[in-house]
């Protein structure tokens, strides 16, 4: 069906409001219930008493409630939206909206209402650990239960009101509002980036207006933050866009150029940026780039052909471990102690082997058993890294300790002290795992692998040999990853065995597929949002009061990525095009029947050609 | 099971095993401080079997109805993936739910600990047997005697001609995800009162040995998915010793996962279909 979600606003005729009485009660029901359930949900799992310690205004709002606030405004804004469909006209919003937001909410808030009672009248603290008057009380305000209980169904009427609500607007306002909230929310959650960086330039007085002491904006802040977005968003958001289209539509040498300003431009802010900031702002971008170079490395193998490759941590151990021991004087059987350059060179034959050595069996069976298998490799590896039996080499469960760093021609050492100077190493490394990508995207080979991923069969008879295509995928893949092994054995100093979990594995893939799969800006710009600001699986990100969840965040944020939108955040022209085929025919069909407009909205209707992708 | 009728890996079947142990966790604990475990140890034992197979149901039911239906007909790799994801959800919603310390069940009656029979084996051993042995029979009733069994292999073998046979395919792998998620329960409750503890990744590893003793048997065949759990079991108790043992390996039991991963690896290789699963066409597990 091509569905595509608009809300009443754009340009179009409408049909007269829908009225109240004729809400859709079973939907209303559903939607508020599972809203409250997700409420009660994300209240059991102690998240809005951890994050009430995160204020993103000061002393108004703090990021547990924000969440907890939302989830009404998202419901009641949910309950109206119109399916639209090719000749049928929408309905004009009007009081069905706002009825039927205030109701979703109201229902929504009960299941707080409802767990403030539960709390005071019961006592389940035996098996869930956050079932606690601590909550309660931050639930019901320290007013009492009673108060908790009303409090809730007012905010939750009063959000989904907003919710529904939001629809009467026009699309501009509605758009402008939406980027004023966010831009506060993201501009709290970014607070030691920006405030790091405003203090390097040497403004530090600008940055203690704007953050309160204790975390947060100010409310001054706030505002001032929130009009900002407010009117670039209300009157700059034309232009952008315009300017975007521009971009897009230029070609040949015209296109070269814009590419080139852009990739120089970028090149130039990470080059600069890490000299204004602080060690810890550096140390967040460093770890950052293991994982973009990590998630490049699995980027080739799932994203471009097409291997789900569970195991991938084996790479990245099998690296480390060669730099630590051909590196560190420490180590337990050979200590060749090479510089690091030279070791890299080992660390890229060995793993390029172990690599050929996991992948040439595996890489005949296809999907399922192959994910399975490479799991088990991943898992054999590690604990063949712990075993007793190997830790004459490899130290056991002590691991290898003291690995010195890395030296640039006598000139400077650089090592986990400095988080600075790692960061620009890793940088080199991204840099070198980018242009080898984007080549390889573009060649022959990469052409294969996309045929393979696309259907085995029909490339085997286009006569490309998939065994070996795919096993160079997979040794490729291999390569990469144990750069980042190597870097990381050096930053951290030490390797230890229980670095290397599958846990590993599985957040690298989670970046992966939340960017888009075989899409370099879209793995960057995951790997970017979820290992900064959440963090990676031990590292943390911006958000350290999230570590607790981030796991179960990103387990969420893997299935919902799945139902939602396969083709990951930034997708390839491509890639996208393979998921969305069906919609894509049809679009086609209608564009050639009806004179449709292309607007998507925002509702996520991935079928146009994603921004800033190359074209295909 | 699972595996046979939607043709991929639900990762997350040993979640919902683990989910199952807890639930037991927390209904026996409560029945130990009423009093009834100890006095009435086979009438709470029943309920709490009740109550988590219960919960494991209702949990497969609600991951396919939220999780896998939507992606019926997507790309292979979309609902594999998918799965990873939920079991990785319910594996961190245990931890914070119920925080990350492993948790223990209450003390098992003494006929339980002690040896019986000439074997020497203790009462809770016994017991698992005889359930396992029990629900076999069931299961294998269940699929192949009745005609809900009759839809579940019929969408197994080809769920569009099964639709097209009056099948509703939908119901049927809900009713598939039910019998997997009653089974898992069982599971639970068995190692939860066997091993006296659960923690959150307690799914994991035998959610693998699961799938790998399907494997190992034949997907879909039954008794082979028997005999393939007493291999797998019985490889990786014995094989560290008796393999590694003589080459000189230090610290055998510290590779005893690694055994089994390799048994897994091996089988899959070697043959795919399974020591007594009918040869397989390519195309079918494609």
């Amino acid at each position: 069906m091509t569905a595509t979600e608009t809300r009443p606003g754009s340009e179009e005729e409408f049909a007269p409001p829908r009225r109240v009485r004729d809400l859709d009660w079973r939907r209303l029901l559903r939607l508020g219930g599972v809203a409250a359930f997700v409420q009660m949900f994300i209240s059991l799992t102690a998240m809005p008493v951890r994050l009430d310690e995160r204020s993103v205004i000061e002393s108004v709002l703090s990021l547990g409630f924000v969440f907890i606030g939302a989830i009404p405004i998202v419901a009641g804004n949910r309950l109206s939206r119109q399916v639209k469909l090719e000749g049928v006209a929408v309905h004009r919003a009007g009081r069905y909206e706002l009825v039927g937001g205030a109701l979703v909410g109201t229902l929504a808030g009960a299941g707080l209402s409802l767990l403030v009672m539960l709390i005071t009248h019961f006592d389940l603290r035996e098996p869930l650990v956050n079932w606690s008057p601590q909550l309660r009380d931050l639930l019901s305000f320290n007013r009492g239960p009673v108060f908790g209980t009303l409090i809730w169904l007012g905010i939750g009427a009063a959000g989904g009101l907003i919710g529904g609500g939001l629809r009467l607007l026009g699309a501009r306002w509605r758009r402008t509002l939406l980027m004023m909230a966010t831009t506060v929310v993201l501009a709290s959650i970014l607070e030691q980036l920006v405030v790091d960086l405003v203090s390097g330039v040497g403004l530090e007085p600008v940055a203690e207006w704007f953050y309160a002491r204790r975390g947060g904006l100010t409310q001054a802040g706030a505002g001032v933050t929130a009009a900002i977005a407010g009117v670039t968003t209300f009157f700059g958001r034309g232009r952008m866009k315009a300017a975007r289209e521009r971009i897009k539509t230029l070609d040949g040498p015209a296109r070269t150029r814009a590419n080139a300003g852009m990739i120089l431009l970028t090149a130039a802010i990470l080059i600069v940026v890490p000299l204004l900031v602080g060690s810890l702002t550096n140390e967040l971008l460093a770890n950052v780039g293991l994982f973009v170079l990590l998630a490049l490395g699995l980027n080739i193998v799932v994203g471009l052909a097409g291997i789900l490759d569970l195991g991938y941590v084996a790479f990245f151990a099998v690296g480390s471990y060669t730099a630590a021991v051909l590196t560190a004087a420490t180590s337990p059987r050979i200590n060749p102690e090479f510089p690091w350059f030279v070791a890299l060179i080992f660390v890229v034959v060995i793993t390029g082997l172990v690599g050929l050595f996991i992948g040439a069996p595996v890489i005949r069976m296809r999907g399922d058993y192959l994910a399975i298998v490479t799991l088990g490799f991943g898992e054999i590896i590690r604990l063949l890294f712990l075993s007793d039996w190997l830790s004459g080499w490899f130290g056991g469960s002590q691991g290898i300790t003291a690995i010195g760093g890395v030296e640039i021609f006598g000139l400077t050492t650089i090592d986990g002290t400095n988080p600075r100077n790692i960061f620009y190493l890793v940088l080199v490394f991204c840099a070198i795992a980018i242009y080898v990508s984007w080549r390889l995207e573009r060649s022959r080979l990469g052409r294969a692998w996309m045929a393979v991923r696309e259907d085995e069969t029909v490339a085997e008879a286009m006569g490309i040999n998939t065994v070996n295509v795919k096993l160079l995928a997979f040794v490729v893949g291999a390569i990469l990853g144990s750069f980042s092994g190597a870097i990381f054995a050096n930053k951290v100093g030490s390797v230890f065995p229980s670095s290397f979990l599958i846990l590993v594995s599985m957040v690298i893939l989670v970046v992966v597929i939340f960017g888009g799969m075989g899409s370099i800006v879209g793995v960057i710009a995951g790997a970017a949002l979820l290992i900064g600001v959440l963090g990676g699986p031990k590292q943390p990100g911006l958000l350290q009061e999230f570590s607790e969840f981030k796991l179960l965040i990103y387990g969420a944020l893997l299935v919902w990525m799945m139902l939602a939108r396969p083709e990951g955040l930034i997708p390839s022209a491509r890639r996208s095009r393979e998921l969305h085929q069906e919609e894509f025919l049809q679009d086609a069909w209608l564009r050639g029947e009806v004179e449709s407009d292309d607007d998507n909205g925002d509702g996520g209707d991935a079928g146009t050609a994603p921004p800033g992708e190359a074209r295909t | 099971m699972v595996y046979g009728v939607l043709g991929f890996i639900n990762f997350a079947h040993g979640e919902v095993f683990m989910m199952g142990a807890m639930t037991g966790m927390i209904t026996s604990n409560k029945l130990a401080d009423a009093g009834l475990w100890d006095s009435n140890f086979i009438g709470s034992l029943a309920l709490v079997m009740f109550g988590s197979i219960l919960v494991s149901m209702f949990l497969a039911v609600v991951m396919e109805r939220l999780a896998y239906r939507p992606l019926r007909g997507a790309p292979r790799l979309i609902p594999l993936i998918t799965s990873i994801g939920v079991s990785f959800f319910i594996q961190n919603m245990s931890i914070v739910l119920f925080g990350p310390a492993s948790k223990s069940y209450p003390r098992r009656p003494d006929w339980l600990r002690d040896k019986h029979t000439f074997l020497e084996i203790e009462g809770a051993r016994i017991m698992v047997i005889v359930a396992a042995a029990v629900s076999m029979i069931a299961l294998w009733y269940l699929v192949e005697r009745t005609k809900v069994g009759k839809a579940m292999r019929a969408v197994a073998e080809d769920s569009e001609i099964a639709a097209l046979m009056g099948i509703d395919v939908n119901k049927t792998i809900v009713k598939v995800f039910a019998v997997g998620g009653a089974f898992a329960g069982m599971a639970g409750i068995l190692w939860g009162v066997l091993f006296g503890s659960v923690i959150h990744n307690t799914g994991f590893l035998p959610g693998i040995k699961a799938f790998s003793a399907a494997v190992v048997g034949g997907i879909g065949n039954l008794g082979g998915a028997m005999v393939g759990g007493l291999f797998i079991g019985i490889a990786e108790s014995v094989g560290p010793l008796l393999v590694l043992e003589p080459l000189g390996v230090s610290g055998v039991s510290q590779l005893r996962d690694a055994v089994a991963f390799a048994m897994l690896i091996a089988v899959l290789l070697l043959r795919p279909s399974g020591i007594f699963g009918e040869r397989l066409r390519a195309e079918d597990r494609t």
